[in-house]
């Protein structure tokens, strides 16, 4: 457990002292939900019926930004080298570099999308059940796209490669997140997110492990 | 005891080496030598356990070394051709976030390569050389008894590359094992060079 702790106490600190990708990823997220409300207008009938499909696409956007650095500055600097002769099994650092990845991308997000839905008129009660689907939603993402990431890395052209690997695999969670957010009683729909999350976080850091075995071999 | 037996390594479909056999005593240094593209960097990532073999077997002791990878791992030190230096990171942060390893210690290997000056600079401010001395102060801070080294002296002044030499020999007398891949000529007592082009120790 100790030096999987210490993996993400790294992941934090190197993102905390290269603090411009996490707030790259955070300021697309506000910008594009913006662009939303210019191209449709101010209408609040129409911005708040759009507002929860919106806050859900473009985090998932937005946390895609940073995905194909998670595992390819370690890749070319010859860290991922260290990692993996540090002790740990591939899938504990593949699933290191994903909590990571939720800490310094999902859990801002998920912070700033409560305004951001606020912005695009979504009531003031609403948000909280906009967000109890995103924190499922989030750690999807930060596990399909670590897994994703893991597999693209080192793959000519993997930056293309990535959303097209992680993007279909979201499309369930896409499906019932959108819902829950405005389903009278959404208990169905964040069972459905939990069992996604069951599913993948077994599964995500599994392949991403064999993946990172394959790609320093 | 580290022995390899008839190992082989293909890149993309090109067969690098085969039937590379040595044994390696505690104590005991290999050098390896050889052309560019003979091997020496794949040699040393299959010992590492970082690239499975295509063929042959390395055992540890006797017993399969690969097949606990964790457990293999703590068994040796890897320094490879690129330094694993984060530029955001402090010179003595760069040696690991452990808050429990004590300060002298991280100290004591950085002076083992003259850098203990540097402890608290960035990272990024160094040049290739203390880089390459930085990622070489990895091993003065691990208990591991083989060291795996790729071109350790690449950028190295004759000060530094002394001061190598002579932790080497240090390791070797407390019992360790080298395995290094250099062009230049290390001065190591007892290292038997292995020449991948020859394929003979």
């Amino acid at each position: 457990m100790k030096p999987f702790l210490a993996l993400i106490r790294r992941e934090l600190i190197l993102a905390l002292r290269h603090a411009g990708d996490s707030v790259a990823s955070l300021l697309f997220f506000v910008i594009a939900a913006s662009l939303f409300a210019f191209a449709i207008g101010p209408s609040a009938n129409v911005l708040s019926g759009i507002a929860p499909g919106v806050v859900w696409v473009i985090a998932l956007l937005a946390a895609l930004l940073p995905l194909n650095r998670l595992f390819a500055a370690d890749f070319e600097d010859g860290s991922l080298d260290q990692l993996m002769l540090s002790g740990l099994p591939a899938s504990a650092v593949a699933l290191g570099k994903i909590v990571g990845h939720w800490l310094t991308t999902g859990l801002p997000l998920l912070l700033i999308a409560g305004p951001v839905a606020i912005m695009l008129r979504l009531g003031g009660d609403a948000v909280p059940q906009l967000l109890a689907t995103l924190l499922p939603g989030t750690m999807l993402l930060s596990l399909v796209g670590g897994m994703s990431a893991a597999v693209t890395l080192g793959a000519r052209g993997g930056t293309v490669l990535l959303p097209l690997i992680a993007l279909p695999l979201m499309i369930p969670a896409v499906i019932f997140g959108a819902a829950g957010a405005v389903a009278q009683s959404p208990f169905a729909e964040l069972a459905m997110l939990g069992g996604l999350l069951a599913l993948f976080l077994p599964i995500a850091p599994l392949a991403a492990g064999a993946a990172l075995r394959a790609s320093v071999g | 005891m580290l022995e390899a037996k008839g190992l082989a390594a293909i890149r993309g479909e090109r067969l690098v080496f085969r039937d590379i056999s040595f044994r390696l005593e505690r104590g005991g240094a290999l050098v390896l030598v050889g052309p560019n593209g003979a091997g020496k960097s794949s040699l040393i990532r299959l010992v590492a356990g970082l690239t499975p073999p295509a063929a042959g077997a390395l055992l540890w002791e006797g017993a399969d070394a690969l097949d606990d990878p964790p457990l293999h791992a703590a068994r040796l030190c890897f320094v490879g051709h690129a330094d694993a230096i984060k530029p955001g990171l402090s010179v003595a942060e760069n040696l690991g976030l452990d808050r429990r390893r004590p300060r002298a210690e991280v100290l004591a290997a950085l002076a083992s390569v003259d850098l203990e000056r540097f402890a608290d600079l960035p990272a990024r401010l160094l040049s290739s050389g203390q880089r390459r001395r930085l990622a070489l102060s990895r091993l003065a801070l691990s208990a591991a008894p083989l060291w795996l080294l790729d071109e350790p002296t690449t950028g190295l002044d004759a000060a530094s590359v002394r001061r190598l030499e002579a932790n080497i020999a240090r390791h070797l007398g407390l019992g360790g094992m080298v395995i290094a891949a250099t062009h230049l000529p290390l001065d190591l007592p007892g290292a038997r060079p292995f020449d991948l082009a020859g394929q003979a120790a």
